[in-house]
């Protein structure tokens, strides 16, 4: 993951232009992000129903007593779960928050909006 | 569903026979939501509070709330029941309902709460032609509440007459005026609040039941797995006959997968926090709340299985519903399964109303003051359409959870699944990340996507074979989201090149910025 652009230094005729320039790249960045995770459930879980399909009796081989291996499967989809949505979630905090603040004041400086910039 | 006459091998149970204690939980509940309601109802005077409880919810609520709306009966009873009698098979389900909500936070909640106001169709008609998008959208989110909905009320009738010893009939009547009561004055300030009360006490008496359960095994969840596979056979930990057609197990996957992010009742939701950032971090806490309640499951399913017994859960209910509260029973009595029956009841009423909301929504907000009014309402009106439609839902959904008395309906919670991930969501994800989307092509995805739904799943064998008892179905899938999903993208995408809107690409870029920064 790489950091946030900041504005770009695109040399644009229009500050407008170069508003607009900055937000499709932080636009494109959050939906490569957006894209990589998704992929990643969608492989997680269908990975998981092609096991139980195709796999049944490896799935239903023992890890220890009472411990299958569809079972520790099982919830390791819910934990990837939960891991996918932490790592979009830090990725916002960290890198995606700071992108957007720097948009508005950008867009503030730029005067394209009449609205004064907000925090 | 028959109700059994209680069988030899369950004596002990008091299913089916009003229960004071039931009954006093349950009627706490009530009067709690009501006197929220009231609450409420005095904070609910403009259209932004009815629809968005005045946009400020905070992201923990709205956490709670989501998982409150999320998590039905059919999937705390249901799932707990499958698992009690298939073992494995039914942890297919658990997963399935949580993989959604990362979809929903990946590519949905945050332009959704930055380009709509109150309902999806805002996103999809912020850069199209309102009338024909407003229409398409209205018919889509219909189609999924009215099944959703069927699929609830019917539940709760046989649940509470086996719970509580109330008549069917009587049953969804209560359901259906609670609900028209929170939606009517409290509007989504109340079903909001309700909601969190309802994942609360849900997340609470699941975790208390599943703590019961693990103290009878040293609090080590593989001694009772072990205990199920020494007691019904190393089979139950495996998977067995239920997927028996991978194409089936897929198609409800996609389905559950991407249902989620079309289901109106749940993005309605993320317009009661005031900004993109709320809206993430509630479907972060949701998630976490979602996916520990169906962790849980396990543990009931397999608990229930041991304690209580396949055999005994299918002398109550052959469905295995009732798989939770029988081990509420055994573990704690008669006043924890009062307890639990009444968390169940409380379920299904949150769920109703927050689904009776947003179909409000669609027709006060879409229809009427969009299509109707060209989007000038009169000042005021736009609030009395919708509760007029609160009323009109409420007496509708009365009216089929009669119509559907003892018919077999389960299938209509993943139907109402097929419908959102093939009409709704398309159309949102379209609009929201390509340029070319146009009004005809957004329009038409939503009409093919509902409309092929509803056809092949009246030639499924869910419908043809387990409803109608024909011999054999037309399209053999129960499931029709494998092909309605694609289908709906398809007719998206081809549409919108052959016909384009005369100046698309201008009014998308004028929408760019909002797409990220919100309105301020």
């Amino acid at each position: 993951m790489t950091p946030a652009p900041a504005p770009p230094p695109v040399a644009s005729s229009s500050p407008r232009q170069a508003a607009l320039l900055a937000t499709r790249a932080v636009a494109a960045q959050r939906w490569r992000i957006a894209a990589l995770l998704t992929l990643g459930m969608v492989l997680v879980y269908f990975g998981f129903i092609a096991l139980v399909a195709f796999q049944p009796a490896r799935l239903g081989a023992l890890v220890s007593d009472g411990l299958s291996v569809g079972i520790v499967l099982g919830a390791c989809v819910i934990v990837s779960a939960w891991v996918l949505t932490w790592t979009y979630v830090s990725w916002a905090n960290r890198v995606y928050d700071p992108a957007l603040a720097a948009l508005k004041s950008n867009h503030g400086s730029a005067g394209s909006a009449a609205t004064e910039p907000t925090s | 569903m028959q109700a059994a006459a209680p069988a030899a091998a369950a004596p002990t149970t008091t299913f089916g026979t009003p229960d004071p204690v039931a009954i006093g939980f349950f009627a706490v509940f009530i009067c709690v939501t009501l006197a929220i309601t009231w609450w409420a109802a005095r904070r609910t005077q403009t259209a932004e509070h009815f629809y968005a409880a005045g946009r400020a919810v905070t992201a923990g609520q709205n956490g709670f709330a989501l998982a409150g709306d999320y998590m039905s009966a059919a999937s705390f009873l249901g799932i707990a029941g499958l698992v009690s009698t298939s073992g494995f098979d039914g942890l297919i389900y658990s997963t399935g309902w949580l993989v959604g909500w990362p979809v929903v936070l990946f590519l949905i909640a945050e332009p959704l709460r930055n380009l709509g106001r109150y309902t999806f169709a805002d996103v999809v008609a912020a850069r199209l032609d309102p009338v024909p998008v407003r229409i398409s959208a209205a018919y889509g989110t219909l189609a999924t509440i009215a099944f959703y909905l069927i699929a609830q009320m019917v539940g709760a009738g046989s649940l509470i007459r086996l719970l509580f010893g109330i008549p069917y009939e009587s049953a969804v009547m209560i359901v259906g005026a609670a609900m028209m009561a929170y939606v009517l004055f409290g509007g989504m300030l109340a079903t909001t609040w309700v909601q969190i009360v309802k994942a609360v006490l849900l997340l609470g008496g699941a975790a208390l039941l599943a703590l019961l359960v693990l103290s009878r095994f040293g609090f080590d969840p593989r001694a009772l797995f072990a205990a199920a596979a020494a007691q019904q056979g190393a089979g139950v930990l495996a998977p067995g006959k239920l997927v028996s057609n991978p194409l089936d197990a897929i198609s409800l996957g996609l389905a559950l997968m991407f249902g989620t992010a079309g289901l109106p009742h749940i993005l309605m939701r993320f317009y009661t926090v005031p900004d993109a950032v709320a809206a993430r971090k509630s479907v972060f806490i949701a998630t976490g709340l979602i996916g520990l309640f169906y962790l849980m499951t396990f543990i009931l399913g397999f608990g229930a299985m041991v304690l209580v017994g396949p055999t005994a859960i299918k002398s109550i209910d052959a469905g295995g519903n009732m798989a939770a509260p029988m081990l509420a029973e055994l573990l704690g009595g008669r006043p924890f399964l009062g307890f639990i029956a009444a968390v169940a009841f409380a379920t299904i009423l949150a769920v109703v109303a927050g689904l009776a909301l947003s179909g409000a929504a669609a027709i006060s907000h879409d229809l009427w003051s969009s299509v109707v009014r060209k989007g000038h309402p009169k000042p005021g009106e736009e609030l009395k359409v919708a509760r007029l439609a609160t009323i009109g839902l409420a007496l509708v959904a009365i009216a089929l959870g009669v119509a559907f008395k003892g018919q077999n309906v389960a299938f209509m919670v993943g139907l109402a699944f097929a419908i959102a991930a093939s009409a709704n969501f398309p159309a949102l994800v379209l609009s929201v990340f390509w340029r070319r989307t146009s009004t005809a092509g957004a329009a038409a995805s939503m009409v093919v996507g509902t409309t092929a739904t509803l056809a092949l799943i009246a030639l499924s064998p869910a419908v043809q074979v387990d409803l109608l008892h024909q011999s054999s179905a037309i399209f053999p899938l129960k499931n029709p989201a494998l092909v309605t999903i694609p289908l709906s993208f398809l007719t998206g995408i081809l549409v919108s090149l052959l016909a384009p809107d005369a100046n698309g690409d201008a009014r998308y870029t004028a929408l760019e910025q909002r797409l990220l920064l919100g309105e301020d």
